[in-house]
């Protein structure tokens, strides 16, 4: 396309690769903490470097990653958003409740994704439409109101009695590997794609940065953030479908605090509250390191709340980390 | 450089001399054997193009950066500075391009914060001596306007002043101004002229940075021009023509800033009939054809700005109507400007024109990311073309389009948000103040671009606060004044002082009648 005749430098349009960029890479050091995991896991524990452990394992953890990639794209956005947790339980209760009313499954299924829909919508219409009011009010709002609705329709008790099948969800296999894994894969291909191969992630990227120059060229930043949200209820109610198909029944407490622990995966994974920044890879080995992390300190017969602490720690280490990283880049000064 | 060298001789009345001042930054010669002195009560203009080494040279008289060699002698006495505080001490502030204020506060606690007053043991803020000394320093400037005004309900004029009354406040003998003209109406700078020189009468010494020739020939006693971290020249004002001061900035000849081309002017593309949006505009009327350049011009404030954002969709109109090629249309959104074919370079391009952190290319395509992609899956490889493309032709100065914006100069950035109109197929081109906060080789460039633009058949709006700007540019002068278009004017028989009396006479309707008297323009100035 360039022709050879002007002698001026001309400005490059294919990009050169380069191994440092490459390995100047986040995920990089995801991967070796999760080595670290793993291997104070073995010696914790000797069965547990073995092939099934890690094709088994990751089910007892994998419920609420489903929420990891479209919370993902919120916190990309320059937002966030912590009614997930109550989402998974209004949709979970509204299944167990129209189940238990005489609906058949398959419907309560749907709508239970519905109902995902519909809050997550929800928060995104109201965010997009009314700006005054910040998405941080918003989220809050609705995480208690989900959570009280779910309340009101089941009241303190729990709801299941679901057929046989229904829990396939959570303790099938497919070919050996448990249908939650494949699930997670499969969503992780679809997301990954979506923010790094399409239009539409492209314009989460540029509203992450700078939302007021998105929409003075010409991008549907209204669209995008309802899109978003709904995308973010979408995915809770298949927590919710998951989660319940492995406990077996539902109460309107479950998934309390989930939204935390998802925010913290996704941070973990090195996308950065500012907005604009983070690749879905990070946010994927964060799951399996908070998660084998866990499981780890299981096996070591520590107590859950230790669990707590080791991971709030480590998201202190990894930003601080991430911020450190940003200073030696910069270091080199502009003038 | 002998010719400079000559004309700096030492003048016992120096109050700041800066000798053989070399700055090295990894990479960088930020300066180079500069030198530099500043007379009492002087006000002297200090001009080059970005990157010419101002800034570092600023840092190095207010203290931020330490000199790798050479000296800064205040008063005759040799000094070095370990911080910014001990720049202050002896007299030193600077007031920067950009203000920076705390909004929420009230104009007295912006004045003193960092050395507020307080009563002598309780150490509690002194309002009232607060407020009667910022008062007294307000009134000095002639600043009409209370000290317990809000800042941020300042306009960027007053919050200016409100920094000068800052410096005061620390007893500052060398006031440094980087370009405090940049984002002022013509009215406010001469408002900013007066104030300047009461300073100075005051025994002020002023050192004035500018992109302008005008606030130079104005202002200052002499002038002093950077050239890649080199000092160019130091020459009396009445002594150097506009020409050789361009020159000198620029290292070549500018001989034409604003080539008028012959262009064939075509079919009618926009109609602007009676467009109102209550409190902003009231009953604008234009049209705009192919291939034409149509200057929006007024005071910052008149409304030219409002008009292009309600045309673009940024915001609604109440009532009146816009026929783009004989229909009449409803703009919703930019989208739907885009869809029609209005496109618009923003006013603020750093936050509205561009993602700063990314890359030149994905910010090219931004506005076009569905001609790039086939049901929402991006055609990376045809993108990169095109971008590669759109740079090349507007002469990006970058290595790739891969460089993030954030590391160009004003210029180049403002190239790209031309490459982001030009990646989509349009009509019209709305553009705010293209050159705000250019230097003026790329102003020249701009200059170019745009007639480009016109010659390819674009119709073309250009809000321009600069005069030299809209009578070199343009085919027709549209003049706002508080939201009413009080004067359309054809370029080539409109003249500085119509323009100006348009756009401050306080009586418009006045205005424009006067103004209808004097020409003949299609489709007339708006009046009751």
């Amino acid at each position: 396309m360039a022709d050879a005749r002007t002698p001026e430098i001309r400005i490059q349009a294919v990009r050169n690769w380069s191994w440092k960029t490459f390995f100047f890479q986040w995920e990089w050091l995801l991967v070796v903490v999760l080595l670290l995991v793993v291997a104070v896991n073995t010696y914790l524990s000797p069965f547990f470097l073995a092939l099934s452990t890690f094709i088994h394992t990751p089910a007892t953890f994998l419920d609420k990653a489903f929420i990891v990639f479209p919370m993902m794209m919120v916190i990309i956005l320059g937002k966030i958003d912590i009614s997930v947790g109550s989402t998974v339980a209004l949709s979970a209760v509204m299944m167990a409740v129209a189940y238990n009313a005489g609906l058949p499954m398959p419907a309560a299924i749907v709508l239970c994704l519905l109902v995902g829909v519909l809050a997550g919508a929800f928060n995104g219409v109201l965010i997009a439409r009314f700006k005054e009011l910040s998405f941080v009010i918003v989220t809050i709002s609705t995480m208690m109101i989900y959570r009280g609705i779910a309340y009101i329709i089941l009241g303190d008790q729990a709801s299941g009695r679901f057929p046989g099948w229904f829990s396939l969800f959570g303790w099938g296999t497919v070919m050996g590997v448990p249908f939650m894994l494949v699930a997670f894969v499969v969503c992780a291909v679809i997301f990954g794609l979506l923010l790094h191969k399409t239009s539409f992630g492209r314009a989460i990227y540029g509203m992450g940065h700078n939302a007021i120059a998105c929409r003075y060229s010409g991008v549907n930043t209204d669209r995008i953030l309802m899109t978003v949200f709904t995308l973010n209820g979408l995915m809770a109610a298949v927590t919710a479908i998951f989660l319940t198909s492995r406990m077996g029944s539902t109460r309107p407490n479950v998934a309390l605090g989930y939204e935390l622990e998802v925010i913290a995966m996704v941070v973990l994974g090195g996308v950065s509250t500012n907005g604009g920044i983070g690749r879905i890879g990070g946010p994927i080995l964060a799951v399996f390191i908070v998660g084998f992390l866990g499981y780890g300190m299981g096996l070591a017969n520590l107590q859950a709340p230790i669990v707590l602490v080791v991971i709030g720690l480590l998201l202190i280490v990894s930003v601080l980390a991430l911020r450190v990283r940003f200073t030696i880049r910069r270091k080199k000064p502009v003038v | 450089m002998s010719e400079a060298i000559a004309n700096s001789d030492d003048t016992p009345g120096s109050i700041l001399e800066l000798r053989r001042i070399t700055k090295i930054f990894p990479g960088v010669k930020a300066l180079d054997d500069v030198h530099f002195d500043l007379r009492q009560g002087e006000i002297h203009g200090l001009m080059g193009e970005n990157g010419a080494g101002k800034s570092t040279f600023i840092k190095i008289i207010t203290g931020v950066h330490a000199p790798d060699t050479g000296e800064i002698v205040i008063d005759g006495r040799k000094v070095e500075f370990k911080s910014p505080i001990e720049a202050q001490r002896l007299g030193v502030a600077a007031i920067y391009q950009h203000v920076t204020c705390y909004p929420d506060l009230s104009v007295a606690e912006n004045i003193f914060m960092g050395h507020e007053k307080v009563t002598g043991l309780t150490r509690r803020v002194d309002w009232k001596a607060m407020h009667g000394e910022a008062q007294k320093l307000l009134d000095r400037l002639d600043a009409n306007f209370s000290s317990r005004e809000r800042m941020g309900a300042l306009s960027v004029a007053r919050q200016q002043i409100v920094e000068i009354a800052k410096a005061l406040s620390t007893n500052a003998r060398i006031v440094i101004m980087d370009e405090p003209t940049a984002a002022l109406t013509q009215h406010e700078s001469n408002e900013l002229y007066r104030i300047t020189e009461q300073l100075c009468d005051a025994g002020v010494s002023v050192i004035f940075i500018s992109h302008r020739l005008e606030d130079i020939r104005r202002l200052a006693q002499r002038v002093t021009v950077f050239r890649d971290g080199r000092h160019i020249g130091c020459w009396p004002v009445q002594e150097i023509t506009q020409d050789k001061l361009v020159v000198a900035m620029v290292g070549r000849e500018i001989s034409t800033m604003f080539p008028k081309r012959r262009i064939d002017i075509g079919e009618e593309v926009l109609r602007v009939a009676n467009l109102t949006r209550i409190g902003y505009f009231r009953d604008v009327s234009f049209t705009l054809r192919q291939g034409e350049i149509l200057a929006l011009t007024g005071l910052v404030g008149a409304g030219r700005t409002e008009v292009c954002e309600t045309l673009y969709g940024i915001a609604r109109w109440d009532s009146g109507s816009v026929l783009v090629e004989g229909r009449e249309v409803t703009i919703e959104d930019p989208l739907h400007a885009l869809r029609l074919g209005i496109g618009c370079l923003p006013e603020d391009r750093q936050r509205q024109g561009l993602v700063l952190p990314w890359e030149i290319g994905k910010n090219i395509t931004l506005p076009s990311l569905r001609a790039f992609s086939r049901l929402y899956w991006m055609d990376e490889d045809r993108e990169n073309q095109a971008a590669g493309e759109l740079a090349r032709k507007l002469n990006v100065k970058a290595s790739s389009i891969f460089t993030r914006v954030l590391a160009l100069s004003g210029g180049n950035q403002q190239k790209v948000v031309v490459a982001k109109i030009l990646s989509r197929h349009l009509k019209i081109i709305i553009l705010d103040e293209p050159t705000k906060g250019v230097d003026v080789g790329a102003k020249a460039a701009i200059y170019d671009i745009i007639g480009d633009l016109a010659e390819q058949g674009y119709g073309i709006i250009l809000i321009s606060s600069e005069m030299p700007e809209v009578l070199g540019l343009s085919d027709r002068i549209v003049v706002m004044k508080e939201g009413r278009v009080t004067a359309q004017l054809e370029t080539a028989n409109a003249t500085q002082e119509q323009i100006l009396k348009a756009s401050m006479v306080v009586d418009a309707t006045e205005a424009a009648a006067e103004v209808a008297a004097e020409t003949t323009a299609d489709g007339s100035g708006s009046g009751e």
